[in-house]
């Protein structure tokens, strides 16, 4: 019994292992400025709870094995345990722990204590049962007001999120349900939700922000290749919360503008 | 390889003896050993009874042991009002997001509370608390005395008592006759339960305390019907002390919600 | 200073009638075993939710037997139901109630608990909240869609989805009606531990299953009067018109009639008890697999003070963490910092824990019965969940983790595994005491490897889905194209599914075929120390038969040099280095 649970252990383990290595399923290519922070952080992480995961099982399977009872066992080591090796390994488990996550904190802080810079571009995300909604500011760099009275979702686009027409600011805002931003620039991202709480993520980008009811979430990441990217809702938001999907395109800052000069012109 | 364990011998289906109990726990006629701290109260009067000299139950443990029980207790009490007023103070800092501005704004209203009235109920809840610690004291005097009592001949003063257990539950049924009617105030200046969150918190606090406190009056209650059922004298005395110290728990608590809606109205 | 008991106690008429002896019983024995097959009803129930859900997310437009066809919102109601029984009915009733109810009191040499009508009553209160939960079913709309974590607004508004109108307020109820009734049962186990101990036994004598029992109970004592405040506001929000959850929103173009509500609101007050809830869920399993471990590798507890301060340490660090389930919800990132530094901090206890189970077993003669292999098992799941603790407590790599199935596979290897295995463990363990029998040993075995190579394979493929973005509570990955190459590993998780389900019918034959035909039991069948097993095969109404123990050693003392067995038992007044 001692051997087939260690077999199975060390199978489990290896197996498991050997999956985590190859990285046959893995994070999807990533295409923004903190990715390579967020991976460097997470390959990190993984080294080191790796090599506790194996430690860990390998020694479970092995000692269970080693010790079993048998006839030829020699006696038991009777102890009650070693204050010495409890105040080590508790001084080294959290020197370990809490410097990993102090390690990480950098690329938190990058990502989350300071707003956009200046010349990011602002895209407002709006997330809705069940569709992303994407409005740009257009030439005069302000949002229009909105209204929720003439919020109409079956209209799309600027009836969807209840843009009000009689402000002027929102004469050159254009409102599209696919996002385009150029590449190598920073989006200010302004994120809301209409209805219940959503989360715009995009696995790509290594981005993702929960948008809340009755909040304007501030956030910003930097795309630096060209693409197109799926954006998936990641908070439970009803029955269409499956097929609550979008789809980013990074391109050059020509086409971006090109783009957005033909929205606006659709608009006219 | 298994363990050695041989035949047990017993009755064929011994499994249901678990679920055919003997006897019940009140049937005990001795003490359980306490925890590794002090042996059983000793504190203000304990019945004389339990002292591991033979018969009667052990009222004094039971007595310790139910007022651990009430303290226990009082903190997950404790924990509820925590949270709400947790949440009032979030709700109350917080803004959200109006579109048509652009802006963050707050909604909380602030109230015109009816402090004539909750004055005069706190004034009624606080009496309340003193006369039923003069009931607590009462049976605490009769339970230790009762031995003397039955002392053929002897007879001790005080034929007449005050009802004070029957005093306090009057004084509570007007504590919540007066919160009931401060709702009407309430009401009356124009704030409902969702009139404003600063309205929906007043209702929702005082409405939970006084469920609280109900809960406090039936217990009271069915002190005095086992006191005319003639149940053993420490048995009753058990019941109103936990009641007592519940009783104060409510008053400081009210006084405490009083000061936050007041404060924070 | 602790009080003599030099007397016995009488002998005792016993209750007549059904009623009083099976139903409104006050024993904590009978109390004990009612919350244990309450526990077993819901986890099957959990578990057929369970596989309808992996059966729909496979083959979406399937038509099932007796249930039909599958509908998005209803995958979301069976998700919802799932968590809920599961979390509620199952890991914080069997381990707790179930276990703890029968085996607290005899543990620390006590007649009963302290409050046994409270007791009775915390158990049919929760067989209530059951019912309530279940009627949720068969109302108009169905069963609620909003997770077991019941975000708002989205379960704030009845119009926000199918199942969000009485569902969802018999939902709210019946955790309401589990809140006091788990609060009842926390007052009586704190209160019982704490003055009911038998003379000798001093609370560093306790067994480790009593401190995880007394720990478990003080954290739902303070956590679960939060729930209770947050479940009542919901139910304001969605009946009353009040606003503590719900800012003005629209839902499918209508106006809501709230304002200025705030959703995260729920998250924090729900986190703050749901958080201490997944410890309330594995400390018991904790205390037992040490039980097993020493007793079944013939040695003490490696650590015996550390493992007891590592229970608390859990215990106070678990109040202190709940935000780090909100990293993403638009919570302060500041905050967020400071919540991540008290998870990796929590990290360290059951670090602890891990290290000295493996140091009891380090020189140990060990013994394979099946309750032995459940507490192997558990230590393996708890290290395998464990370690992705890590990753998800960094708010940077929570980031592309949070909300995919990187998360479930981390709750279900702790929560739906190991603490699972906990639960088997006990119940092979404290079978011959409660059954007089034994349960098969050969039914156990393959009930065991079916097990833990079926969860393996269902739960560790989990991770590679996650880190490769796959959300959680998709009801399909028909409609992502970076998802579509996910599909196969799911289908792999699916079958082994069937398999681990199907296992769990051995565990089941086996459980009520012993209970009549299993081999009679000894005493102490497995020659353990602790005071359940110093008393008669079921154990009689007082427990001790009427006398009262004395305790004199700790409970632990396997394979004392000089003794004349290899265990020496709680109550055995010979001497050993005193302890």
């Amino acid at each position: 019994m001692g051997l087939a649970l260690l077999a199975v252990i060390w199978l489990i383990t290896l197996v498991s292992t050997y999956f985590f290595v190859a990285k046959t399923w893995w994070l999807p290519h990533g295409a923004s400025a903190a990715a390579g922070w967020i991976d460097g952080q997470f390959a990190l992480t993984y080294v080191v709870m790796g090599i506790i995961f194996l430690a860990a099982q390998l020694a479970l399977g092995y000692l269970v094995w080693k010790y079993r009872e048998q006839p030829s066992s020699g006696p038991v080591r009777y102890s009650h345990g070693n204050t010495t090796l409890e105040i080590v390994w508790t001084t080294l488990t959290a020197i370990l722990f809490i410097g990993l996550n102090l390690m990480g904190s950098h690329v938190w802080a990058s990502e989350r204590f300071s707003p956009a810079q200046a010349g990011a571009v602002p895209v407002e995300v709006t997330g809705m049962q069940f569709a992303w909604y994407f409005r740009y500011p257009g030439a005069d760099g302000k949002f229009g007001a909105t209204n929720p009275k003439l919020m109409d979702p079956s209209a799309g686009n600027e009836a969807a999120i209840g843009l009000d027409t009689t402000d002027p600011a929102s004469k050159d805002d254009v409102v599209t349900g696919t996002m385009y931003l150029p590449v190598g620039r920073e989006v200010d991202l302004h994120l809301r939700a209409v209805d219940v709480i959503h989360s715009f993520f995009v696995p790509s980008m290594r981005f993702k922000q929960d948008a809340v009811p009755g909040l304007d979430i501030h956030m910003h990441f930097t795309p630096i290749e060209v693409g197109d990217y799926e954006i998936a809702c990641a908070e439970l938001c009803g029955l269409g919360h499956y097929k609550m999907h979008g789809m980013l395109k990074v391109v050059g800052q020509d086409e971006f503008d090109k783009w957005l000069a033909t929205r606006e012109a659709e608009k006219q | 390889m298994s363990a050695p364990h041989g035949p047990a011998g017993r009755r064929r289906y011994e499994f249901m003896a678990t679920l055919a109990p003997t006897g019940t726990l009140k049937d005990l006629k001795t003490a359980v050993g306490g925890g590794g701290t002090r042996p059983p109260a000793s504190g203000s009067g304990d019945g004389g009874h339990g002292d591991g000299n033979g018969n009667g139950p052990d009222y004094s443990g039971r007595l310790r042991r139910t007022r651990l029980g009430l303290v226990i207790g009082l903190a997950s009490v404790t924990m509820i009002f925590v949270a709400l007023t947790s949440a009032l103070i979030v709700r109350r800092g917080l803004p959200t997001f109006d579109e048509r501005t652009g802006t963050y704004v707050r909604d909380w209203l602030t109230m015109s509370l009816p402090v004539g009235m909750l004055l005069l109920n706190t004034l009624l809840l606080l009496v309340s608390s003193i006369t039923v610690e003069l009931a607590r004291r009462q049976i605490a005097r009769r339970t230790v005395l009762a031995p003397v009592e039955s002392i053929p001949g002897v007879t001790l003063g005080q034929e007449r008592r005050v009802p004070w257990l029957g005093i306090t539950v009057i004084l509570g049924l007007g504590f919540l006759t007066g919160q009931w009617l401060a709702w009407q105030e309430l009401a009356a200046r124009g704030f409902y339960l969702a009139t404003s969150p600063s309205s929906s918190f007043f209702y929702l606090l005082t409405a939970t305390h006084a469920v609280h406190l109900t809960g406090g009056l039936l217990v009271m209650l069915y002190a005095v019907t086992i006191a005319l059922l003639r149940k053993p004298l420490p048995v009753q005395r058990i019941v109103i002390d936990i009641t007592a110290w519940y009783w104060h728990f409510m008053a400081l608590l009210w006084i405490y919600i009083f000061g936050l809606l007041w404060f924070m109205r | 200073m602790v009080a003599q008991d030099p007397h016995g106690h009488d002998a005792h008429a016993a209750p007549q009638g059904f009623i009083r002896k099976y139903v409104f019983s006050l024993d904590h024995k009978v109390i004990g075993l009612q919350y244990y097959f309450l526990a077993l009803t819901a986890v099957f129930v959990g578990m057929f939710l369970s596989l309808l859900m992996r059966i729909h997310m496979i083959w979406p437009q399937a038509v099932l037997p007796l249930v039909g066809e599958i509908k998005p919102e209803t995958y979301l109601q069976i998700l919802t139901m799932h968590g809920t029984i599961m979390v509620f009915f199952v890991l914080t009733t069997a381990p707790q109630g179930g276990f703890g109810n029968y085996f607290l009191p005899i543990q620390i040499g006590a007649p009963d608990m302290a409050f046994p009508v409270l007791n009775m009553l915390s158990f049919w209160t929760t067989f209530v909240a059951f019912v309530v939960l279940l009627a949720a079913f068969f109302v108009t709309g169905g069963a609620p869609l909003h997770g077991w974590t019941g975000y708002a607004p989205l379960s704030a508004l009845q119009s926000a989805g199918p199942g969000e109108q009485l569902g969802a307020d018999l939902w709210i109820t019946s955790i309401a009606i589990f809140c006091i009734a788990s609060l009842m049962g926390a007052l009586n186990f704190i209160t019982t531990t704490l003055d009911l101990r038998a003379r000798g036994m001093t609370l560093m004598r306790m067994p480790l299953t009593v401190w995880a029992w007394l720990i478990t109970a003080i954290l739902g004592l303070l956590a679960f009067g939060v729930l209770l405040s947050a479940g009542i506001l919901l139910l304001l929000d969605r009946n009353l018109g009040t606003s503590f959850y719900v800012p003005l929103v629209v839902v499918n173009g209508q106006i809501m009639g709230h304002k200025g509500g705030s959703p995260l609101l729920w998250q924090h007050l729900f986190w703050f008890f749901g958080h201490p809830e997944v410890y309330i869920a594995i400390l018991p399993g904790m205390g037992v697999a040490s039980q097993l471990l020493s007793t079944f590798s013939r040695k003490p507890i490696f650590g015996y003070r550390a493992m007891v301060y590592a229970i608390m340490g859990i215990g106070v660090l678990g109040f202190m963490v709940w935000g780090h389930h909100m990293f993403m919800s638009g919570m302060s990132p500041y905050s967020a910092f400071a919540f991540s530094v008290m998870t990796m901090a929590i990290g360290v206890p059951s670090a602890i824990k891990t290290f000295n189970w493996l140091g009891t077993m380090f020189h140990a003669r060990i013994r394979f019965q099946t309750p032995m292999l459940f507490a192997i098992g558990f230590v393996s799941l708890f290290v395998s969940g464990g370690l992705s603790g890590p990753f998800l407590a960094q708010p940077v790599l929570d980031i592309p983790l949070h909300d995919t199935a990187f998360v479930v596979a981390h709750f279900h290897l702790i929560m739906g595994v190991a603490a699972i295995f906990g639960i088997f463990g006990a119940t092979y363990y404290w079978f011959p005491k409660m059954f007089g029998r034994m349960m098969s040993e050969g039914l156990g075995r393959i009930h065991f490897f079916f097990t833990l190579i079926g969860t393996y394979c269902v739960f560790m493929p989990m991770h590679y889905l996650g880190m490769a973005g796959q959300p959680r509570r998709y009801s399909q990955f028909t409609e992502l194209a970076y998802l579509h190459h996910l599909i196969p590993l799911n289908t792999f998780i699916t079958y082994a599914a069937f398999v681990t389900i199907a296992a769990q019918f051995i565990f089941l034959f086996n459980l009520f075929w012993s209970m009549f035909k299993g081999e009679k039991a000894s005493d102490n069948p497995w020659e353990a120390t602790t005071l359940e097993w110093t008393t008669a095969t079921p154990p009689p109404h007082d427990n001790f038969g009427g006398h009262t123990p004395v305790v004199y050693h700790g409970p632990y003392e396997y394979s004392v040099p000089g003794a004349a067995k290899d265990f020496v038992m709680q109550t055995d007044p010979a001497g050993v280095t005193a302890h």
